[in-house]
Formats: C-alpha cells, sequence, structure tokens
C-alpha cells in the first residue's frame, strides 16, 4: 500500500470517527431528555401526562421508521441551512442526529425503567422532587445499563456513518462505495470495512467495560 | 407536641382506585389516632389494605375521602412542597429495603439530607453518627450489594431517620428476613423508639411481630379496621373473627389454617379462653356436669403477657338437646364461644 492511499484511509478514519462521536454526542443530549420525558409521563411515573407521552411515542416512532438514506436526503435542505453545505462530513451530522436522538430517547427510556419502583418510592417517603428523582435517583442508578446501551447507539451510529457516501458525505463508508462498488477495487473496499468492523469492537469493548467498572450491583 | 398526644389521626379516610373494570375500594372509613411515641400495629391478611394504608399517612397514596392529620394539620390543605416537606418528619423503610445499589451506605444515608438541602459535611457527620448506631459504622464504603438481607434494613433504618423524623413507618421491614434477623431489627426499632422518641408505625402481617414491640394494635380486614386498641386488650379479647382467627387460629396469617379432624356433619363450637379462664379444667368439668362426652377437634394456646389466652374448637354431640346444654353450661360459666362450619 502507497502513502497515497494510507494518508487517505487515516483521513476517512478520522472523518468517520469524528462524524460519530459528534453525532452521538448531540443525539445523547436530545435523547436522554426524550427518554427521561417518555418515562416521567409514563402511566406508572412519577407525572403521569397521557397525551405527552402519546405524542412524544408516535413522533419518535416516526422518525425511527423512515430508512436513513431516505432520510438523508429528505432533509437536505435543513442540512444546507444549518451546517452551509450538503457535502463531507459536517453535512451527515444533521440527519445523523435526527435518525439517532430519537433511538437512543427508546434506549434510555428502556435503561430508566429497569430501575426499580421501590427505590423511586423510597425517594418520594423522604421529600424528594421530581426533578430530584430524575437527576439524583433515574439516572444515576440507571447509569450501567445507559452506558451498555450507548455501546449499541454509537456502534449504530457509526454504521449509519457509512452511508454517509451515498451524498459525498466521507468517511470509510465513502471508500468502500467509491473504490468497490463504482470501480470493483474489492481489495479497497474490503481495508475500508475491516477498519470498520475494528473500530466497532474497541466502542463496544471500551463501553462495556465502563459500564461493568461502575456498576456497584457486582460484589467484589 | 407532648409525648401521648396524637401525631397522626386517619379521620374517616377512605381510598378507592380506579381501573379498568371499575372502582376498587382499597380503603373505607379509616379512623385511628396514633399516639406520639408508642409503637402502633397494623395487621391483616394479605390484600386487606395494610400497604395502602401506610402509604396514605405519608400521601405517597392520596386518600380519596377522609383526612390524614400530621401533628394538627391534614395533609390535604398543604401544598406539593408542604407534604414534601412533611414527609421529611416522617421516615419510611420497606420490605425490599430499596437502597440505592450505586452509592455506598455512608452515601445512602446522607441521601435524604442532600435531598433536604443539609451542608455536605453536616451530612457526612449524621449519617457517620447513625450508621454507628445501627452498628454499620466500619463498613460505610461498601456498597448494598455487599450486605446480608439484615445489614440492609440496618442501613435502611439509619437512612430513614437521618433528617430527624418524629414517625418511623415500616411496611413489612422484617417479612424479607429470617427469625433471628426479625428478632435483631425489632429490638433496634424497639431502642430507637424508647431513645429517640420516635413514633413508629409497623404494617406485618405477622403477629409476632406485633407481639414483640407494640403497644397498640389495629387489624385490618377487607378494608376496613376489624377492631383496634391495646395490645393486651386486643390479644386478651379478640372481637372479630378476624382478630380471633390472627391471634389465636393459625398464629401468622400467611400460615395454612389448622387442620380439623373429623368430618362427621355434627355442629362444632369455638370455645376462647382468657387469661382466667385458661387455667381451669373447663373441658372436664363441663362433661362432668353435663355428662355428654365431646370430641376435641383442635386446640391451641399462646401465652400473651404472661397470660395464657387459646382457643379450642369441639364437635357437638348429635342429640340436639345434648349440644343445648353443652352451650347452655358454656353460657352460665361466662365462657366465649361460637359456632363454626
Amino acid at each position: 500500500m502507497d502513502a497515497a492511499s494510507i494518508s487517505m484511509y487515516l483521513e476517512e478514519t478520522w472523518a468517520t470517527i469524528y462524524m460519530t462521536l459528534i453525532s452521538s454526542a448531540i443525539s445523547y443530549l436530545i435523547g436522554i431528555p426524550l427518554g427521561v420525558i417518555l418515562v416521567v409521563t409514563d402511566k406508572d411515573g412519577i407525572a403521569p401526562c397521557s397525551p405527552v407521552h402519546t405524542v412524544l411515542g408516535v413522533i419518535i416512532n416516526i422518525f425511527r421508521s423512515i430508512p436513513f438514506l431516505i432520510l438523508l436526503v429528505m432533509v437536505l435542505p435543513l442540512t444546507k441551512l444549518l451546517v452551509g453545505t450538503t457535502l463531507g462530513p459536517k453535512a451527515i451530522i444533521p440527519p445523523l442526529i435526527i435518525a439517532s436522538a430519537p433511538y437512543i430517547g427508546r434506549m434510555v427510556e428502556s435503561s430508566l425503567k429497569e430501575v426499580s419502583a421501590g427505590v423511586i418510592e423510597a425517594a418520594k417517603s423522604m421529600g424528594a422532587s421530581n426533578w430530584q428523582i430524575i437527576t439524583k435517583v433515574l439516572i444515576p442508578e440507571a447509569k450501567p445499563s445507559l452506558l451498555v446501551g450507548a455501546a449499541i447507539c454509537i456502534t449504530t451510529i457509526l454504521s449509519y456513518s457509512a452511508m454517509a457516501g451515498f451524498v459525498g458525505g466521507g468517511g470509510l463508508g465513502a471508500i468502500a462505495l467509491n473504490y468497490g462498488y463504482y470501480r470493483y477495487k474489492t481489495d479497497i473496499m474490503m481495508v475500508a470495512v475491516v477498519v470498520l468492523v475494528v473500530l466497532v469492537q474497541i466502542i463496544q469493548e471500551l463501553w462495556m467495560r465502563l459500564s461493568r467498572a461502575t456498576d456497584k450491583r457486582i460484589r467484589s | 407536641m407532648a409525648k401521648g398526644d396524637n401525631i397522626i389521626r386517619l379521620v374517616n379516610m377512605g381510598k378507592a382506585f380506579h381501573t379498568s373494570s371499575g372502582d376498587v375500594v382499597a380503603l373505607d372509613d379509616i379512623n385511628l389516632d396514633i399516639k406520639e411515641g408508642s409503637i402502633q400495629g397494623i395487621i391483616g391478611l394479605s390484600g386487606a389494605g395494610k400497604s395502602t394504608l401506610v402509604r396514605c399517612i405519608n400521601y405517597l397514596e392520596i386518600p380519596t375521602s377522609g383526612k390524614v392529620i400530621f401533628e394538627g394539620k391534614s395533609l390535604g390543605d398543604l401544598s406539593d412542597k408542604e407534604v414534601r416537606e412533611a414527609r421529611r418528619n416522617m421516615g419510611m423503610i420497606f420490605q425490599q429495603f430499596n437502597l440505592l445499589d450505586q452509592r455506598n451506605l455512608l452515601n445512602n444515608v446522607t441521601f435524604p439530607l442532600e435531598i433536604a438541602g443539609v451542608d455536605k459535611k453536616q451530612a457526612r457527620e449524621r449519617a457517620m453518627e447513625l450508621l454507628k448506631m445501627v452498628g454499620l459504622e466500619e463498613r460505610v464504603k461498601n456498597y448494598p450489594a455487599q450486605l446480608s438481607g439484615g445489614q440492609k434494613q440496618r442501613v435502611a433504618i439509619a437512612r430513614a431517620l437521618a433528617t430527624n423524623p418524629k414517625v418511623l413507618l415500616c411496611d413489612e421491614a422484617t417479612s424479607a428476613l429470617d427469625p433471628k434477623t426479625t428478632t435483631q431489627i425489632l429490638d433496634l426499632l424497639k431502642k430507637i423508639n424508647e431513645e429517640m422518641g420516635v413514633t413508629v408505625i409497623v404494617i406485618t402481617h405477622q403477629m409476632s411481630v406485633i407481639e414483640a414491640i407494640c403497644d397498640s394494635v389495629a387489624i385490618i380486614d377487607h378494608s376496613h379496621i376489624a377492631e383496634s386498641g391495646p395490645v393486651s386488650e386486643v390479644f386478651n379479647n379478640p372481637k372479630t373473627e378476624i382478630g380471633r382467627r390472627l391471634i389465636l387460629g393459625d398464629g401468622d396469617a400467611d400460615s395454612a389454617r389448622p387442620v380439623i379432624f373429623g368430618e362427621g356433619g355434627n355442629k362444632k363450637i369455638r370455645i376462647v379462653f382468657d387469661g382466667h379462664s385458661a387455667h381451669q379444667p373447663i373441658i372436664s368439668d363441663m362433661t362432668l356436669s353435663c355428662k355428654i362426652p365431646v370430641n376435641i377437634l383442635f386446640a391451641n394456646t399462646k401465652e400473651v403477657e404472661g397470660k395464657a389466652v387459646g382457643q379450642m374448637i369441639i364437635e357437638l354431640p348429635d342429640k340436639e338437646e345434648d349440644a343445648d346444654k353443652i352451650k347452655q353450661y358454656l353460657r352460665t360459666n361466662d365462657i366465649i364461644f361460637e359456632e363454626v362450619d
């Protein structure tokens, strides 16, 4: 492999990591509140509100049912408005967030639901407000499960980011597509795929370790 | 408020739950006064409504009728914020302990103080003091998963007392523990009541728990208070069927009913002995004076506050006149009895 292709791999790997991390971070900023609202407004939540719960649930499901590639094209005008371009890694970030924030909302919801009702009741019996229950009980107690969920979400966002190639977004997906599919250079495509696999493995392993290390329910 | 005043009053309190299959009445017309500094027991079979009752006291469940009066104020008249403040004066412990798994013991006990906005250093000092009282001062850095059930309940007690509450609500606090640990936890509750003057309210289905520590008891049956009063009174002379069943009958409410032999179609009566009559040979005297033999199907005696109380189920003879003779004998001798199936 020559220097030019090595530098291309490095550049596009970085582009993939960049797209994944920025999108994950912003998606979590949106997804955590979504998940919290879903749990809190549920009928056995701490502030039941059926209309909010239902409407939010429907909106989330709509976004989750649009195939990512279609969404990518659908939101092009919005992308242009937000980041000023429809090309390059930056342009893939808005659609990635729109696709993954609802998904993360559902993941957060299921993690928070694992916190036992008894513990929440105990906090209530101590005079905790709903905000205190969310910040001091729900989220900290669900932390190990939230981290496991994060491993799944981030790797999903990584695989979505590979579709950026279709809209000139760059990244490892773009290499696989441009060389492997359009020019029949299977070897170059394979390398890109291997790098993607390695990235997913690293993220998955890292987050699982983090989850285990911070889980105090495990006897040591 | 002086010791002996009513710290909590439940007035015509009721609670109904709305379900898809209609309203379910969990509690109806509950009237109960709980004296400051006492240990009040509330006993009933599962499903009787006792867990709902304790949750109404601190407004985790809001009663659908009547009032809960805590220190002279009706909780229904308070704002949400004031209710939360009132809850800080009522600690609560649970059957499943409900500790925060991701916090160590120290931070579990400081948790209610953190919620109340107490200074961190002060909270730590208070938590250490309480963990010392429950005998876990050497394990403050441990996490709940590293503790036994009894130890977890001790932490829960320390946590419930952190805000210096006037009342401690115990919802089946010993039901998940073995007998030895149960005794230790009950001793601790008694100590807290005596030394700190905390009013303790004990919800249980175990008669032995009431016997061990309570001053007063209320028996809940089918959403109502069947009877209530000082433990000695209720135990010596249970007035209701559920009272007799809980106190004399099967011991713990959830244990199997006694096996009664003799499936004959004859009528059976249950004779209840109070502390006085249990020491007299009632059955012998009865058979001698009536000259009618009876068949004893079941008998059980237990000691309550040094007095023997018990019950006996006997089969009445076939002949109606003989049966009447026996009943007449019991009546003239002031012995309590009732016919049973």
